[in-house]
């Protein structure tokens, strides 16, 4: 049971042969074994997760379940849930138990999704290891001393785990597939837009994405159709018709022109990761794909354009953090900027200070027209590279990180070193399109590697298909590690 | 171009954020490596590229001039780190 997939989840449930109690008792079990190793999850109370769980099963017995009622799933940290703490993985949050609940928490209630927990998270998103996290660093579930990926390093290793069949999470600057690569599971971040950012704790409201990990991009794609939809208390986003995500996945891949850029595949990819990626396109063939060679010039660029533009809008966003309407006040201050300044120095950890001041520094007088409005220059360069790119091909294939999982502490010390690894996902955030990490293989160290499918605006089901396809021969997507 | 340690007690400052004079050092250091990585956008001829401010370019929507939420206040401010009738306390700003 611990090993099935949403849709497997879903039959049982509907077959009547596992109630959505046992269903959540038995995760909640296994995460009462394993979290204490893993750091996979911040909060659970399994008196709430039950009462949900048994909520389910009324539902059910009612007459009035959808296809995912009683399944249970595990939310990101930074999805307000209204009674649960959601601290998004900072000190600055440890005592916010949120008034309120996301979009998305509530079209998964509407579904009627069961809560297992909050995962773990690096603090406000940024990072890219999960070691940014007030409450410690997740343990990846393949090895303990590597790292998980991040910032949605709870979400991944809670599905690598089978702590969950499922998890939201949600992709900046590669938060979803970073990890989901990681941990060799599969994460789908949408077009930008799709998913609703109500009550997602702002980090750069221009990239924040909202998405999804689960074992299967079936599941993905089923999942994204609870997720997905017009909300309007979100500026950003989309009012369009809704879609059943679930529609392609049978396609077959005959004729599918699939785009390779050459900057994906240059000096500072590792071998063995590469060898990984060509097997996955080598099968892709097999299924009919043609493969073309594409070019994404301004590739480099993203990263300073990204650790520009992502900085800047998060020193907007976190001044909200100010100590006065929730949120960690300092004990002792003698007058009010003194308690912004204690209070935030206090609450942020060392990562968000850094980026809020990078930002607070690029947006200063005398500095916004060197720094935020030439990365935003940079940016348009980057997403008409894919537009070019996107004339002749239907998806691109790459890898998502340069390397399989780096260790634990071996680049916490070096920021810069940090954000070099997220070389092959800025870009897709900056153009806002949507992209899917899925596994792929095993590095020489035994640990994951994921191929990361992009799409075009709105492509969602075309990346699920294809995915879908490939997962239908290989079987990387149902290796679960020894734990 | 690097920033020195007024720089550096200025960026912090206006983020509201308090740092040590014993920290000053090691900020300032690290801020000047990720400055160093933006620096090479400079390199870039970008004249005549439309700064891009959003993915989809299109304007935010207005809506009605209608209320739309319920009264909430006593569950927004039992999060609230300190309240007194319904109200926010701060530390008192005018004299």
């Amino acid at each position: 049971m611990i090993n099935a997939t949403l849709k497997q989840l879903s039959q049982q449930l509907t077959a009547g042969q596992v109630s959505a109690v046992e269903l959540a008792t038995a995760y909640l079990d296994r995460i009462d074994a394993l979290n204490p190793a893993l750091n996979v999850f911040i909060t659970v109370d399994r008196e709430k997760t039950l009462a949900e769980a048994l909520a389910a099963d009324a539902r059910r017995a009612a007459g009035q379940a959808g296809l995912l009622t009683g399944v249970p799933i595990a939310h990101k940290d930074i999805f307000c849930q209204q009674g649960w703490k959601t601290s998004c993985g900072s000190k600055m949050l440890d005592n916010f138990i949120s008034p309120y609940n996301a979009h998305v928490i509530e079209q998964c209630q509407a579904a009627g999704l069961v809560t297992l927990g909050r995962a773990n998270m690096d603090e406000f998103a940024m990072g890219s290891s999960n070691e940014n996290s007030f409450y410690g660093a997740v343990k990846n579930p393949w090895d303990v001393h590597a790292i998980p990926g991040g910032s949605s390093g709870g979400s991944a290793a809670a599905v690598a785990a089978r702590l969950a069949p499922v998890a939201t999470a949600t992709d900046t600057g590669g938060s979803i597939r970073q990890p989901a690569s990681h941990c060799g599971v599969t994460g789908i971040k949408p077009t930008y837009g799709v998913v609703s950012r109500f009550g997602m704790v702002a980090y750069a409201s221009s990239l924040d994405q909202g998405g999804v990990m689960a074992q299967t991009a079936e599941d993905c794609a089923l999942m994204l159709n609870v997720m997905a939809g017009f909300d309007e208390r979100d500026s950003t986003s989309l009012e369009r018709t809704r879609e059943d995500y679930t529609r392609d996945l049978a396609q077959p891949l005959a004729g599918l022109r699939v785009g390779l850029p050459r900057e994906y595949f240059a000096d500072g990819l590792a071998g063995d990761v590469g060898r990984i990626i060509d097997n996955a396109v080598a099968e892709l063939k097999k299924l009919g794909a043609e493969v073309v060679e594409v070019s994404l010039p301004n590739t480099q660029l993203s990263i300073p354009a990204y650790y520009v533009i992502a900085p800047a809008e998060a020193s907007a966003n976190l001044s909200r953090f100010d100590g006065v309407r929730y949120g960690h006040r300092a004990d002792e201050y003698k007058d009010l900027v003194e308690m912004y300044e204690k209070s935030r120095a206090e609450g942020f950890g060392s990562e968000v200070k850094r980026r809020i001041m990078v930002g607070t520094y690029v947006l200063s007088h005398g500095y916004y027209d060197a720094y935020y409005i030439k990365a935003q220059k940079i940016r348009r360069l980057i997403a008409n590279d894919f537009a070019a790119a996107f004339a002749g091909c239907d998806v691109i294939l790459g890898p998502v990180a340069p390397t399989a999982a780096f260790n634990l502490g071996e680049k916490s010390g070096d920021p810069v070193q940090m954000y070099l690894s997220d070389i092959y996902t800025l870009s897709v955030n900056l153009a806002g399109l949507p992209a899917m990490s899925v596994p792929a293989g095993f590095a020489d160290n035994g640990r994951p590697v994921g191929l990361q499918i992009i799409g075009n605006y709105f492509g969602e089901a075309k990346m699920l298909n294809v995915a879908h396809q490939f997962q239908q021969v290989t079987d990387w997507h149902s290796k679960a590690p020894a734990l | 171009m690097s920033l020195t340690h007024q720089d550096v007690a200025r960026i912090a400052r206006l983020s509201r954020i308090a740092v040590t004079d014993a920290e000053i050092e090691a900020v300032g250091s690290q801020l000047n490596n990720i400055l160093g990585l933006i620096e090479q956008m400079q390199a870039v001829n970008t004249d005549g590229i439309e700064p891009m401010a959003h993915p989809q370019d299109v304007s935010l929507r207005l809506r009605e001039d209608a209320v739309t939420e319920p009264n909430r206040r006593d569950a927004c401010q039992a999060v609230a780190p300190q309240v007194e009738k319904g109200l926010f306390l701060v530390p008192k700003v005018i004299e």
